[in-house]
């Protein structure tokens, strides 16, 4: 199992080593002139020529990468061209929003889909099976934002029960804290629902029709037991597998719904670097949101064994 | 048309009834994306005007019988930008679908014949792939400028990784096959392998995988406008529309509302059709559904 976390563990320092080669290259690779993109068209060449020596343009491409990728390694990402203030610093103040809001629409999601894809399958080709898939399609057709306002105005707006928008740092107390972060977490963990949902019926399907279901259903075991005991177990490796990959929207869905209910975390930090063109920040920001991607699917892979002792390392 | 059962025929004959009683997600979605593609083609003969022009005096109109979808922000029609943002949509969907699926044909056909080139492009490959394609885009699109065109290839781009992947394992377990072990020992031309037995095979994986990029390049393309990182402002699209009518959104819902129920009515429709194409195709869904 160590050497197995350590082999896993060195694997994705290449994956690492890419991703960062991938985001740097881009301010080289892309057709045109990127300083004069950023510098945006009411710029002066001096401003373009100003901007080309902040971002490193005018150096070398090697000899570049290889400050910034020094820089990386020691967690400095760089300096960011509209605030002037390193980016690593920018990234801290903006995590515990995105931290609450990322956990508690993973909480959602499970805490939905689980019990969803569980009935489902057990009640295959039934009422709740077809209004269950039906409403995992709609989940993952309706854009995060979209569902975001129809909840806004539901709760917000016409039943007034939860604030439109904002948020409220835990050390603030937990009530306005909660407040504020159900709806977002709430519009985001539905959409990540649709998708777990759809994998726990299948997995769970491709369980229930195995021999020893019908065993421990013969031998007097209720349905509660054999379904949580007996299948869930044996289905939970791609349940695992699908709650990894769909991190991958959850960080989209985060930069939307942060945006949406006016949350300072990552995802606003993304979009308000979008509009001031800060491309340091906007690098910054996709290596800390790939990495944690990196780290959640190396977590994903190393928990197969708690669920399938089968699974030998 | 009647079921014709004969001898020769063993195989009936499906009418339009067989088809939608046993792939009603087929058909249901290839309707829906119909009306999307209609209202895009047809935009201006829909009752619609000018989806530019500024009207003053129809800022945040409720929607009524002349302004059916209402007013937005400076008073040009809800409607009329709706419809005409079918055609951003639609053409995003497209474009990506196929840049990304040739982008990625070639790249997964390289890797599953040259095993040189496989182990370097598969570990780039991983790399796109830990990249959110939102955040990838986002990254491109800042360096190119937003246009309709770049934010094709951006999204294009964070697709063509599972494209890729899809296409070198077929390839991986094809040339393992006995008729295609006997075609290359034979000497058949490199040419023909691909085309007489690899390419066919990946045709219907493609389709499927090709209506998944589709309904999530419309998707991202209005999570990009959105955000400001997509189609320009000048351009009326569904992304577009809902990000002007967000900061009124609580006195006039409907500027988000209705370019909303268009993206996901077109969205669904294009899922559905894929996951009816899955069923068609591949057998073991259809037992399980």
């Amino acid at each position: 199992m160590l050497a197995f976390t350590m082999r896993r563990l060195l694997a994705t320092v290449p994956v690492m080593a890419i991703v960062a080669i991938i985001v740097f290259s881009l301010l080289y690779l892309t057709p045109g002139d990127p300083a004069a993109v950023l510098a945006g068209e009411q710029a002066t060449a001096a401003d373009i020529e100003r901007l080309r020596i902040a971002l490193g343009l005018d150096q070398p491409f090697l000899t570049r990468f290889g400050q910034w990728i020094g820089g990386v390694v020691q967690g400095d990402l760089g300096t960011s061209v509209f605030s002037r203030r390193p980016v690593m610093d920018l990234i801290i103040q903006r995590l515990e929003p995105t931290i609450a809001l990322t956990v508690a629409s993973l909480l959602i999601a499970v805490a939905i889909a689980l019990p969803l894809g569980i009935i489902a399958a057990w009640r295959s080709g039934g009422i709740v099976d077809r209004v269950a898939m039906s409403f995992a399609v709609l989940g993952f057709s309706v854009p995060v934002f979209v569902l975001s306002y129809l909840l806004i105005m539901l709760f917000s707006v016409e039943l007034k029960i939860l604030p439109v928008q904002g948020y409220v740092p835990i050390a603030y107390g937990i009530g306005p804290f909660l407040s504020h972060l159900i709806l977002p977490a709430l519009s985001l963990g539905i959409v990540n629902a649709a998708l777990i949902a759809r994998i726990t019926r299948a997995a769970m399907l491709e369980v229930l029709n195995q021999d020893y279901i019908r065993v421990a259903r013969a031998k007097g075991l209720s349905v509660r037991k054999v379904l949580l005991k007996h299948a869930l177990k044996n289905a939970a490796v791609p349940i695992v597998t699908v709650i990894g990959i769909s991190f991958a929207l959850l960080i989209s869905g985060v930069v939307v719904t942060e945006t949406v209910f006016n949350i300072p975390g990552l995802g606003r930090l993304t979009v308000d670097a979008i509009l001031r063109r800060d491309y340091p920040v906007i690098q910054g920001v996709i290596l800390v949101f790939s990495a944690t991607y990196v780290v959640v699917n190396l977590l994903v892979d190393l928990s197969y064994g708690l669920f399938d002792p089968r699974i030998k390392y | 048309m009647t079921a014709a059962n004969t001898v020769s025929n063993v195989v009936p004959q499906r009418s339009a009834f067989h088809i939608w009683r046993r792939h009603p997600n087929l058909t249901v979605g290839t309707a829906m994306l119909l009306i999307a593609i209609f209202a895009a083609i047809a935009a201006p003969w829909l009752g619609t005007i000018d989806p530019q022009l500024i009207a003053p005096f129809n800022r945040l109109q409720t929607p009524d019988s002349q302004f059916w979808f209402g007013g937005d922000l400076i008073g040009r029609d809800v409607y009329s930008r709706t419809i005409y943002g079918a055609r951003v949509s639609l053409a995003v969907g497209l474009g990506v679908a196929i840049c990304g699926i040739s982008l990625g044909l070639v790249v997964g056909l390289l890797s599953g014949f040259v095993s040189w080139v496989d182990s370097v492009l598969m570990r780039v490959m991983d790399g796109l792939m830990a990249i959110p394609s939102i955040l990838l885009a986002v990254a491109l699109i800042s360096l190119t400028g937003a246009s309709l065109k770049n934010v094709i290839i951006a999204i294009s781009i964070a697709e063509v990784p599972r494209v890729a992947r899809l296409v070198r394992s077929v390839v991986l377990s094809l040339k393992e096959r006995p008729y295609v072990e006997a075609a290359i020992t034979s000497g058949t031309p490199f040419v023909s392998i691909l085309l007489r037995h690899i390419l066919p095979n990946t045709l219907a994986p493609l389709l499927v995988q090709g209506t998944y990029i589709f309904a999530s390049a419309v998707l991202i393309e209005a999570i990009l406008s959105f955000i400001g990182a997509g189609t320009p402002p000048t351009t009326p699209s569904w992304g577009n529309i809902i990000a002007e009518g967000r900061s009124v959104f609580s006195i006039a819902p409907h500027i988000v509302l209705f370019p909303g129920i268009a993206l996901s009515f077109t969205v669904l429709g294009v899922n559905l059709l894929g996951d009816g194409l899955r069923d068609a195709y591949d057998p073991r869904f259809v037992s399980r559904a």
